[in-house]
């Protein structure tokens, strides 16, 4: 009888917590319709393609591959990113650079980010701080697997 | 000829009225849940751009069940399964006839009653007919054909069977107070006043009556905190096997049920369309005060204290399953044949020993 009576008084807590929430967001969405100023809201609430979250500095967005100053990507093929990449979605074909400091560049440098996990591990990897993840850019949904598989051009671009 | 307009005219009132709400609750019951977890709620929906705080919600649900495919399985039985939403949605919406939403309405010398049918036996009639609902639900599970569906109607069945029992036995000590079954009898009653200042109404006078009566109307809507023939954790419910208009038109019996809920729990507990202390020419305040009224006004306030009474209640219930769990089925058992049955008769003996001092 006295553990039944417990769960009443637990059963009136959880409606008193509700009703509070209730008429607190409710009083903060009111003052909002009459054009009142608050330092709180009555939501949480980002929405979000008309508001937009801040990106943290270290988040990881799309990748980007950076480039020298004569506009030819840093890149020299060493393969550690698609060693390193635990879902295998770099492909690196290598070409011999005639500058023999730089000795090789590659020739395709593809993403499928329809794998990318985004650990962000190639660019840990990469010696030459040639590959980023500090786009920002967080929407590329696509309507086709094959728009997902960036190559070169797009990564620089 | 005008007798029959007139009824027309109150049938095609009471079912927009019904109707109309039915379908904002769905809104309500989205928003509210939304402002309780600190959210907007759905606000999207638009009509040229123009969206006001998601008012045309509803109207795009809709739109959106009437474009989906009706499908029928193969295996099920396909005139039951179509039969089955209307006669869950039908025995739902009919007891609105015999709920009153207001006094007498005098227009040009004819006296109109604010209800369709005013009959001796109007609680019996909403009692058999919230009962006869569950016919919808079990012919729905069974008819899909399906084992999950037959288990929800199955546990339907044998939860509304179970706290039938105690919404009727709930119900014996008011009709012992107000000694009537008819529905505008009970609300005329609870215009008087008890001690001269409070007003008789049936939650004064029948509190534990009040209270059973509410928890077994809330296991009856079959929602959350009672949600056995959905479960949706554990048996997907009896309309599975439903799609498009006829799935909606079970969810619009859910959410017709939680305001004809209110409407009966106000109309035998809460003084129906009772103002306190407002009789038929106007305010009379226990103090000695007046406040005299014509009687279009008296009228208006009466259907707005109805319709006030009914949001409330609205709005607790949908408070009460944004708030708690749901019961396991033992739990439900338990809680309707050990709790609420003994505490329902033992409150019809306690009124009779009252009554008989």
């Amino acid at each position: 009888m006295i553990k039944a009576l417990g769960y009443f008084i637990e059963i009136i807590r959880g409606s008193i917590i509700t009703t509070r929430h209730f008429v607190v967001n409710m009083f903060f969405h009111i003052l909002k319709v009459l054009r009142i100023k608050t330092k709180k809201k009555g939501a949480v609430t980002i929405q979000y393609p008309e508001q937009k979250r801040e990106i943290a500095s270290r988040h990881r967005s799309l990748h980007r591959l950076m480039t020298r100053e004569d506009g030819k990507p840093r890149c020299v093929a060493c393969m550690l990113c698609a060693t390193v990449c635990p879902s295998e979605c770099i492909y690196i074909e290598a070409g011999e650079d005639p500058d023999p400091e730089i000795q090789k560049y590659p020739a395709k440098f593809i993403i499928d980010l329809s794998r990318c996990c985004f650990c962000g591990f190639c660019v840990e990897a990469c010696p030459e701080d040639a590959i980023r993840m500090d786009t920002e850019n967080i929407e590329f949904a696509e309507y086709s697997r094959q728009e997902l598989i960036y190559d070169l051009d797009k990564l620089l671009g | 000829m005008s007798e029959v307009l007139i009824v027309l005219i109150k049938i095609i009132c009471a079912l927009v009225w019904l109707l109309a709400l039915t379908l904002y609750l769905t809104w309500v019951e989205r928003k509210e849940s939304a402002v309780i977890q600190d959210r907007i709620g759905a606000n999207r929906a638009d009509i040229l751009g123009i969206r006001i705080i998601g008012l045309f919600q509803p109207i795009a649900d809709a739109i959106k069940f009437v474009f989906k495919e009706d499908f029928t399985p193969r295996f099920s039985k396909k005139y039951l399964h179509t039969l089955a939403p209307f006669i869950s949605f039908f025995f739902v919406a009919v007891t609105i006839s015999a709920i009153p939403f207001g006094d007498v309405l005098r227009i040009g010398g004819r006296e109109i009653k604010l209800l369709i049918l005013d009959f001796n036996v109007g609680l019996l009639f909403v009692l058999a007919m919230l009962s006869l609902g569950i016919y919808g639900i079990i012919l729905g599970g069974w008819a899909s054909n399906n084992r999950y569906t037959l288990l929800g109607g199955m546990r339907g069945a044998a939860q509304l069977v179970s706290y039938e029992v105690a919404l009727g036995l709930s119900l014996v000590g008011l009709i012992m107070v107000y000694p009537s079954l008819n529905l505008s009898s009970i609300v005329h009653a609870q215009g008087e006043l008890l001690f001269g200042w409070l007003p008789k109404w049936g939650v004064f006078l029948q509190p534990l009556g009040c209270l059973i009566f509410f928890f077994a109307a809330l296991a009856e809507t079959k929602r959350v905190p009672f949600d056995l023939p959905e479960g949706e954790n554990e048996i997907v419910g009896f309309f599975t096997e439903y799609s498009g208009l006829k799935w909606g038109l079970f969810m619009m019996t859910d959410f017709m049920e939680v305001l004809i809920i209110s409407t009966l729990l106000i109309t035998l507990f809460f003084g129906g369309w009772q103002v306190p202390w407002m009789s038929a020419d106007g305010f009379h305040f226990p103090w000695g005060a007046q406040v005299l009224l014509p009687h279009g006004i008296v009228v208006l306030f009466q259907v707005l204290a109805f319709n006030l009474k009914v949001f409330f209640f609205c709005w607790l219930q949908i408070l009460i399953r944004w708030t708690y769990p749901r019961f396991r089925y033992d739990q439900v058992m338990d809680l309707g044949w050990k709790l609420l049955i003994p505490l329902s008769l033992a409150n019809i003996i306690g009124t009779g020993i009252i009554m008989s001092i």
